[in-house]
């Protein structure tokens, strides 16, 4: 359980990773930042970059910052950082809410925000924020910069858009008004586990009845997503155990589940009702 | 609980809750093990990548050093041996010779001059196999015409044990009712915190060799490793030195340590290996994988008259040394009746090869998987009945001793019953079940879970030569010196890591011959510095490495008090050793154990002749056997929704004969509650069809975490042994026999409402799911509403 050689680069500037990127991109060249998925999968040799990109050093990258519509997200971020809210409203309540169901707290301590969306584990708590609040990702390379939303962002298990030159330097989340509900909710058999489900709802209320709901799943496809028809099925509806039960299995039916050797596909709809369910519980 | 008056000492040790001796150095990085070593040549070994097949090649870069079993062609196969139960001997080459027969099996050696290079070469070593269809259930490996594993074991039964009383058909034929289950247990493996790790080096000098490893028996590693490699034993000694863990999983010989000390002997040199988790988790050695059909026949009171069993062990590809593949099916077989007054008894037990790693103790070794089917099936039985859980345990627990049970094994003084009234006193049954029923109302499912067992402990050579085995484990011998300053020195065969040994002998030998703990040095796991001993395992060491460790303070304490009435010139029987020194008892006069050592050594010659010099003395204890007993309870809630099971509480009344430290005692039972849980709801080594790993990591295969283990709540009796010179029981493995029948029948008396039925352990959500939807589906089949 030792790595394959590799070259570790310490640029100091981002202009300066950017340029070593590119440089070893072609050669299997990988961004380390907190290391706590990339480092685990290279001593199983997994993978076996031959360069590594280590950002820790590059100025610029640790901003956590509120321009009044979105909140920025710097590639240095750790998850830890979140543990307080980091910005007023529910947004830092949410983010501090989430953040505390990520692994354990020595690998919060190092793991990073955007290396979570760059790696898109299925059951990244990170990537379900994203993918359900429609982030923006601000991506760069010496060729340029490009945002993509969140929607766009994800390909698969472990997978993006992002080429093999792009490092993303932020991440950017819209804030949520004041009037905003949220929930979440995720099952692991043990605490600090990969999520085998996970939701989280966004929604607010006018006259009584919910509006703008989103509904996103993480965990039990390959990549997070919202789910449209539970979505429509709270638009427009007072909240309440029925509507919630009938959103929940709206997003059970709707979902094309993962298997794996503990989670047949029929189970995996088991914990998605629940959890869309439980999300939207802790909601109100 | 009582006190324990221990002759001629003002102060008692045994009995008190004293800090480990062995702890400083562990909790403060000073610890030594294996992997601290530094090497010349390091190793990896490369692992077969399929489950079953012939090797056609083995190909490497030119100049590497890359051993495959053609080099090894003069070292013997590992051959375990059972003279009994149709045993058919079947050879492990060190390196894969020819055949595959598991996935992680050893097929080649990297060898270079770091981890990283031997790593970086063994990705270089090409093994092209001509694979076969690989058998990974039991039940695949026993149907007719399935592919033979070994030739010398026709239809893949390495053993088969069968027993049936001579009365049992007359009682089964006239039981009132019979009462079945069909139990399973998945594969687990022991996951020692520290995996395995070896290092041989060579003395030039002398041409002896060290191997140093994470090994549960020092001795008979030096003995099994000898033997193979055609070495003299002299010539090799074995040092287990700090052991992060064994359970079990390490008291078998690996082929990887024998190589290494090949390898030492070739290079002339030091050698290497650190296995990584992966390798623990899919090529040490695995456990629990049976399936279990017992049937019960009560009479028209629940009283239980007859079992039968059908035990199907799944044993891997090879039999382990030293206990053979009959470790799990032939203690299945001889333990099953468990607690219970049952005097007929019919069984045919089963160990089945397949394409799977080897299987090998694992604490408990059967006995959680025993204890589990039976206390379902007393569940299940209860019901039937329409009596409480706790009411059929009461008619049916044995309550006379000595107890001689249908397999013949003699069970002595215990506490199955009042362990039982301790643990019902507690919990407060008819307050859980009201607030079972208020929960219900609420749609949240609470369930209570007993379990009731017998554990034998401690037992010597006469016990383990019922098996027939080559190797017949059981004594253990103590050197106990007074050193010429004063300071006491135990040299033992058994081989701590984990059990406080150190600290516990030291409270034994302190109640002897008047010195503190602290004083008292105990040596172990280096076969040039220790005796002959078997090492730690089977709850056994503090019993008769403890039985040893009393018999020769006693004879030091008679010789200090043969020197003490010499140099104080009164008669021995009004000597008292108390606090290092002895005292003419109701006078000041006194002498320190310190000045009679230097006696003992240096001033000889005013013995004359009546006292030997020195001050060195021996025991060896060969105990027959002795059952700890305990009570477990679980108090669970099940999320129907989900089948994730939260254990709200959990308590353990046991009975292990005299405590010696509570505070260690009450340790073995928390790490024992925490496997068992795991075993009970976590952890399984799951195989795909292709005899392929699926839980080759620990974020896969699932050990709880403190965050899943529930405080454990711990009462306890005290019954002395009279089969054991310290009073004292094993209680190494109860608390993990005991948890996951616990845990189960609490999870099963959670879902009465629905009807289901979990006889599997672990009971994972999914299956837990799976049960329930089954169950909604067959209720709204007969009803024609929806269920639950």
């Amino acid at each position: 359980m030792k790595p394959a050689a590799f070259v570790r680069h310490v640029p100091k500037t981002l202009d300066e990773a950017l340029k070593v990127l590119s440089d070893v991109a072609p050669d299997d060249g990988r961004i380390l930042a907190g290391g706590q998925s990339l480092v685990p999968i290279m001593a199983f040799r997994l993978a076996k970059p031959a360069h590594l990109v280590d950002i820790n050093e590059v100025e610029g990258l640790q901003h956590i910052a509120s321009d009044g519509t979105m909140l920025s997200i710097g590639a240095r971020v750790r998850h830890a950082a979140f543990h307080k809210p980091v910005v007023d409203g529910p947004l830092g309540a949410l983010l501090a809410y989430v953040a505390r169901h990520i692994a354990h707290y020595p690998i919060r301590m190092r793991g990073t925000f955007c290396g979570s969306l760059a790696h898109a584990d299925p059951s990244s708590e990170w990537c379900l924020v994203s993918a359900t609040l429609g982030a923006t990702m601000v991506v760069k390379s010496t060729r340029g910069e490009r945002l993509i939303a969140a929607a766009d962002f994800f390909e698969g298990i472990m997978s993006t858009v992002l080429a093999e030159d792009e490092l993303l330097a932020e991440v950017k989340l819209p804030l949520l008004s004041a009037d905003t509900k949220f929930g979440f909710y995720e099952f692991s058999r043990r605490a600090g586990d990969f999520a085998m489900a996970s939701a989280l709802v966004t929604y607010r209320l006018e006259g009584g009845q919910i509006v703008d709901a989103r509904v996103g799943v993480g965990g039990a496809e390959p990549s997070p997503r919202r789910i449209a028809e539970a979505e429509a099925a709270l638009n427009g509806q007072a909240p309440g155990e029925d509507i919630f039960r009938a959103t929940a299995e709206a997003a059970a039916a709707a979902v094309e589940p993962l298997e794996d050797h503990q989670t047949t596909g029929e189970y995996r709809r088991d914990l998605v009702r629940a959890v869309v369910h439980r999300a939207l519980e802790n909601s109100v | 609980m009582s006190t324990h008056e221990t002759k001629g000492s003002g102060l008692k040790w045994v009995g008190r809750a004293i800090r480990r001796l062995e702890d400083p150095a562990l909790v403060t990085g000073q610890g030594r093990f294996t992997a601290d070593l530094p090497a010349t040549h390091w190793v990896r070994f490369v692992r077969s990548p399929v489950a079953a097949g012939s090797i056609k090649s083995i190909t490497f870069p030119d100049g590497a050093r890359v051993i495959t079993a053609a080099d090894l062609s003069g070292v013997k196969k590992i051959t375990p041996m059972l003279h009994k139960f149709s045993y058919r001997p079947v050879g492990q080459s060190i390196l894969a010779d020819g055949q595959v027969r598991y996935v992680g099996e050893p097929v080649a050696i990297a060898v270079a001059s770091s981890e990283e290079a031997a790593e970086d070469l063994a990705d270089l070593v090409d093994i092209d196999i001509d694979e076969t269809a690989p058998l990974v259930d039991a039940r695949d490996a026993l149907a007719d015409g399935a592919p033979q594993i070994h030739a010398e074991a026709p239809g893949n039964v390495i053993l088969e044990g069968t027993v049936k009383t001579p009365g049992f058909d007359s009682v089964w034929d006239n039981a009132a009712r019979i009462v079945a289950i069909n139990a399973r247990s998945r594969r687990q493996n022991a996951t020692p915190m520290e995996a395995r790790a070896g290092h041989a080096s060579y003395d030039a000098p002398t041409g002896r060799i060290t191997l140093t490893c994470t090994t549960q028996m020092p001795h008979l590693m030096r003995t099994a490793i000898t033997d193979l490699l055609g070495m003299r034993e002299s010539d090799l000694r074995v040092i287990a030195p700090d052991v992060g863990g064994g359970f079990g999983q390490k008291m078998s010989l690996c082929a990887e340590y024998v190589a290494l000390v090949w390898l030492a002997r070739q290079l002339k040199s030091s050698v290497a290996w650190t296995e990584d988790r992966r390798e623990n988790l899919i090529a040490s050695f695995h456990s629990r994988d049976q399936y279990i059909a017992l049937e019960a026949a009560f009479d028209k009171d629940a009283k239980l008259m007859a079992l039968r069993a059908d035990i199907v062990s799944n044993v891997g590809a090879y039999s382990c040394f030293p206990t053979t593949s009959g470790v799990e099916p032939l203690m299945a077989m001889a333990e099953m009746p468990g607690p219970y007054d049952v005097q007929q008894y019919q069984c045919r037990a089963r160990g089945v090869l397949t394409n799977t790693c080897t299987m090998a103790a694992y604490r408990g070794v059967s006995r959680p998987v025993i204890t589990f089917t039976l206390e379902r099936l007393m569940d299940k039985a209860a019901a039937a009945f329409a009596i409480d859980p706790i009411d059929i345990r009461r008619r049916n627990l044995i309550a006379k001793f000595p107890y001689t049970s249908a397999m013949g094994l003699v069970y002595d003084e215990a506490t199955y019953k009042e362990t039982l009234e301790m643990a019902v006193a507690a919990i407060d049954v008819p307050a859980f079940r009201a607030r079972q029923q208020a929960a219900r109302a609420e749609g949240r499912y609470l369930g209570v879970g007993f379990a009731t067992f017998s554990e034998r402990t401690g037992y010597g050579s006469p016990a383990f030569a019922a098996r027939g085995m080559a190797i017949t484990p059981g004594w253990e011998t103590v050197h106990l010196t007074v050193d010429p300053s004063g300071f006491v020195e135990a040299r033992i065969g058994s081989s701590p890591h984990g059990q406080g040994l150190r600290t516990t002998l030291a409270q034994i030998i302190a109640d002897e011959i008047g010195v503190a703990p602290d004083l008292i040095k105990v040596i172990h796991g280096d076969t040039d510095t220790a005796p002959y001993g078997w090492g730690t395992f089977a709850s056994r060491s503090l019993v008769i490495s403890g039985g040893a460790t009393l018999l020769a303070a006693r004879k030091v304490r008679a010789k200090l008090l043969k020197i003490a009435s010499h140099m104080l010139e009164a008669a021995p029987e009004d000597i008292v050793l108390e606090n290092g020194s002895a005292k003419v008892a109701g006078t000041d006069r006194t002498v320190t154990i310190a000045a009679m050592a230097r006696e003992a050594y240096t001033q000889t010659h005013r013995f004359k002749g009546e006292i030997e010099p020195g001050l060195t003395e021996s025991g060896t204890y060969d105990p027959p056997g002795t059952f700890s007993n305990a009570c477990h309870v679980a108090i669970v809630a099940v999320d129907v929704e989900t089948g994730f099971v939260r254990i709200e509480r959990f308590l353990v009344a046991e009975d292990a004969g005299r405590i010696i430290n509570p505070m260690i005692a009450d340790g073995q039972v928390h790490g024992g509650v925490a496997q068992g849980i795991g075993n009970a709801l976590l952890e399984e080594i799951v195989y795909d069809e292709s005899g392929g790993i699926l839980t080759a990591n620990l974020a896969d295969y699932m050990p709880p975490t403190a965050q899943e283990m529930p405080p454990i709540e711990l009462h306890h009796l005290e019954t002395p042994s009279t089969q054991s010179i310290t009073k004292a029981k094993g209680l190494g493995e109860g608390g993990s026999i005991g948890a996951p029948a616990a845990v189960v029948n609490a999870i099963n008396d959670a879902l009465a409402p629905f009807g289901v039925q979990i006889d599997e352990m672990p009971a994972t959500p999914q299956r837990i799911r799976a049960a329930l939807r089954a169950s909604s589906s067959a209720h709204s089949r007969a009803s024609g509403k929806p269920g639950a």
